[in-house]
C-alpha cells in the first residue's frame, strides 16, 4: 500500500516525516518573523495585520498538519472547526460595548486627557 | 441489519467523501466521526477549551479596550536585560520557541508511534515532556520578575492600567496549568507506551500517543494566539 493510500484508512495517521520537519520549520521561521515585527517597532495598521497573518499562518498548520485535521474526514472538521466561528459575532459585540464603555467613562470621568497626555 | 452496520463502519474505502459524506456521516444511525472515539473526545475537549480561552482573550480585549489608562507596553514590561542590553520581549520569544520545539518532537513521537517504533516514541514524548517542563520553569521566572521586580498585581502596577496585572495572571496561569497537566499526561503515556501496557491491553495499538499529543499541540496553539494578542499587540 502506498503511503497516500494509507493516509486514507480510517483514523490512520501516518505522514512521511518530511512534512513535519517542514511545518516544524516553518513554525520556527513565522514565529521569528512575529517577533521581529515586535523587535522592529512597526507601528500601526502594518503591525496587526502582520500579527494577525503569522498568527493565522502558525495555528492553521498547527491544526492542519500537526494535528492531522487535514486528512480528517469533513465531518469531523466541520463539528470542530466551525462552532468557534460563532465566536466573531462574540467578538463584534465586545468591541462595540467595548467602544460604548470607553466613551461613556471618557464623558463621566474624563480621566484620559490627564492621564494619557504626559506619555505621547 | 448488524451486518451491514459492521460494513459500512468497517470498510472505510467504500465511505463517501465530501459534502455528501457529511450527511450520510451525520444522518446514518450510526458512529458519525470515524475516529477511534478517544480522539473524538478529544477533539472535543479541545473545542471547549477554545471557547474557555477565548472568552478569557475576549475579556482581556474588553478591558484593554475600556481603560482610560494607558496600557503597559508589553514590550518594555518583559524585556530582559542581556550583558547590560535590554533585548524586548526576549524571554517570551524563547518561551515560544521551546513550546515549538515540544510541538515538533511531539509530531515525530506520533509518527513514531505509528511505525511501533517504541522506544523512538517514549525518547520523543519525553523529550516533549521535559520541553514542556522548561517553559513552565520560564514562566514561574517571569512571574516571579514581574511580581517582585516590577511590582505587577492583579489589582494594579506601577506601568499603568491595573487590568494588565489581572488579565495576565488569568491567561498565563492558565494556560501554565495546561502545559503542567500536559506534561504529566505526557508522562503518564509514554510510561504506558514504555512499559509495554499498550502491547498487554490494546493489542499494540498506540492512538494514546496520538491523543496525547492532540492535547500538546492545543497548549501550543493557544500559544500562538496569547503570543500575539497579549505579548504582541
Amino acid at each position: 500500500m502506498t503511503q497516500a493510500a494509507a493516509s486514507h484508512v480510517e483514523g490512520h495517521q501516518q505522514h512521511p516525516l518530511g512534512i513535519y520537519l517542514g511545518v516544524w520549520l516553518l513554525l520556527f521561521v513565522l514565529s521569528t518573523f512575529s517577533y521581529m515585527v515586535d523587535y522592529y517597532h512597526l507601528q500601526g495598521a502594518l503591525r496587526w495585520t502582520l500579527i494577525l497573518l503569522f498568527m493565522f499562518l502558525k495555528a492553521g498548520f498547527i491544526v492542519a498538519i500537526f494535528m492531522h485535521m487535514a486528512w480528517e474526514r469533513l465531518a469531523l472538521i466541520y463539528a470542530i472547526l466551525l462552532p468557534p466561528l460563532c465566536l466573531t459575532i462574540f467578538i463584534g459585540l465586545m468591541v462595540i460595548e467595548g467602544d460604548y464603555t470607553f466613551l461613556a467613562r471618557l464623558t463621566a470621568f474624563g480621566q484620559a486627557t490627564q492621564i494619557v497626555a504626559p506619555h505621547h | 441489519m448488524n451486518e451491514e452496520a459492521l460494513t459500512i463502519t468497517g470498510g472505510a474505502t467504500g465511505v463517501q467523501t465530501g459534502l455528501g459524506g457529511v450527511v450520510t456521516d451525520f444522518a446514518d444511525d450510526r458512529q458519525a466521526f470515524h475516529v477511534p472515539w478517544g480522539k473524538a473526545m478529544m477533539w472535543i475537549f479541545l473545542l471547549s477549551d477554545t471557547f474557555i480561552f477565548s472568552c478569557f482573550l475576549i475579556g482581556y480585549m474588553n478591558v484593554r479596550l475600556t481603560t482610560t489608562v494607558n496600557w503597559p507596553n508589553p514590550s518594555e514590561v518583559f524585556a530582559l536585560s542581556i550583558g547590560g542590553q535590554p533585548i524586548p520581549l526576549i524571554l517570551i520569544a524563547i518561551m515560544t520557541f521551546v513550546l515549538i520545539t515540544s510541538s515538533g518532537t511531539m509530531a515525530l513521537a506520533v509518527n513514531y508511534g505509528y511505525r511501533r517504533d517504541k522506544k523512538k516514541t517514549v525518547l520523543l514524548m519525553l523529550a516533549t515532556a521535559a520541553l514542556g517542563a522548561t517553559f513552565v520553569g520560564m514562566q514561574a521566572f517571569e512571574w516571579t520578575k514581574l511580581i517582585m521586580e516590577e511590582g505587577v498585581r492583579p489589582w494594579g502596577n506601577p506601568m499603568g492600567a491595573p487590568q494588565f496585572g489581572s488579565t495576565f495572571f488569568m491567561i498565563t496561569g492558565f494556560h501554565g496549568m495546561h502545559v503542567s497537566a500536559g506534561v504529566i499526561y505526557l508522562v503518564v503515556i509514554a510510561t504506558r507506551v514504555g512499559t509495554g501496557y499498550y502491547d498487554r491491553h490494546r493489542g499494540g495499538n498506540y492512538e494514546m500517543v496520538e491523543i496525547a499529543g492532540l492535547y500538546w499541540h492545543f497548549v501550543d496553539l493557544v500559544w500562538v494566539f496569547i503570543f500575539a494578542f497579549f505579548y504582541l499587540w
